[in-house]
């Protein structure tokens, strides 16, 4: 049970952002810009390392959600699978390994971040407004994680809420618009 | 030396937003509505506080030597900031903000550390849910503030009077104004 009264019907981070408009607005700006604005990283891309850092965190509604919707814009589900698993493994490129290493780090600590990680970003083709966007998507999520679990947040154990949830992540982005939710309901 | 390429004249926070004003511009918002901005029931002072422990918690000097700064000059008492620091329980405040910071702390490790006897506690000693809400996202925003600094190894000033500087000019005009620069004013 959530530990302040949220909406029964807005599980998760969606009911948290709707309780206090005030706080959940320039949160939701920061989101979307930095994962839906003009980028030489993907949406796909930019989904995985918030996918990474939630799933880092242990945080089960995040990491569903976002790999919901890493899963819709890359089209397949095995390399939001493997980011998480094997990284190493994983079918992204050099320069993604590299930055999803850096978000990995940046979950514990930024103080994790090493030279070595940023230099070998860098080799991998990584600018600085890359390396700085993953940096700060990974602190972010380090933000929404604590939220929506410090809060006790509703985490529904159907697959198919997050397939609903990550339609309006991929068709509306995090902005507020009306009658965001209805999409939720089945 | 930051790992990316920042411009060197303002130190910490500063020189990200100055890097990236597209993203400065909410997340100055965020700390404006949460910590500055007129609140029901917790003073900008005590929300300082939750801000500053969490951000000493995390050992992020700059985070907290500034935010430490903002609360004293909020409470016109540095005392109580350094009593805080050093240890909630035993410091001068009331026991709902005792409350607060232990549920900050919680956060601050992790959100699943936040227990509803924690809960509880606060509430028996007077916690709104907004209150509670509130501290929450406090931690979590700090959580993420300390490691967008440190993680792009952002310098921070040794100077205490710099950031007593730093500390005046927020607690007074919040955060929405630009910075000053660092250096080589505070040199000459």
């Amino acid at each position: 049970m959530p530990h302040i009264p949220l909406d029964p019907n807005l599980p998760g981070i969606t009911g948290i952002l709707n309780y206090r408009l005030e706080t959940a607005l320039p949160i939701r700006q920061l989101t979307h810009l930095l994962l839906r604005g003009d980028s030489t990283l993907t949406q796909g891309e930019r989904e995985l390392i918030a996918t990474v850092v939630s799933y880092g965190n242990g945080c089960k509604f995040c990491t569903a959600a976002h790999t919901a919707a890493a899963d819709l814009l890359l089209g397949e589900k095995e390399t939001a699978e493997l980011v998480k698993t094997d990284l190493l493994n994983a079918p992204v490129s050099a320069k993604m390994k590299t930055l999803l290493t850096i978000a990995k780090a940046v979950q514990v600590s930024g103080k994790n971040v090493t030279p070595e990680m940023i230099s070998e970003a860098k080799a991998a083709g990584a600018t600085d407004l890359e390396i700085h966007d993953t940096v700060l998507i990974s602190a972010l999520f380090s933000l929404y994680n604590r939220l929506v679990d410090g809060l006790a947040s509703v985490t529904p154990p159907d697959s198919a809420f997050y397939e609903r949830l990550a339609h309006i992540l991929a068709d509306k982005g995090y902005l507020p618009s009306e009658n965001r939710y209805a999409g939720l309901k089945t | 030396m930051p790992h990316i390429d920042l411009p060197k004249e303002y130190p910490g926070i500063r020189s990200l937003f100055v890097f990236r004003p597209e993203t400065a511009a909410p997340l100055n918002a965020l700390v404006q509505t949460l910590l500055h901005n007129p609140h029901p029931t917790l003073s900008p002072g005590e929300r300082e506080l939750i801000a500053t422990y969490v951000s000493s918690l995390n050992n992020c000097k700059y985070c907290a030597t500034v935010h430490g700064a903002i609360a004293k000059h909020h409470l016109h008492n540095g005392d109580v900031v350094q009593s805080v620091k050093a240890n909630p329980e035993t410091a001068p405040i009331s026991k709902k903000l005792k409350a607060l910071l232990k549920i900050a702390g919680r956060v601050q490790l992790s959100g699943k550390e936040v227990s509803p006897a924690d809960v509880d506690a606060a509430r028996k000693e007077g916690a709104t849910d907004i209150e509670i809400h509130d501290t929450v996202l406090i931690a979590a925003a700090f959580s993420m503030f300390n490691r967008y600094v440190d993680g792009l190894a952002t310098w921070a000033p040794d100077d205490p009077e710099v950031y007593d500087r730093m500390g005046k000019q927020r607690a007074e005009e919040g955060y929405l104004t630009p910075p000053f620069k660092i250096q080589p004013q505070i040199k000459n």
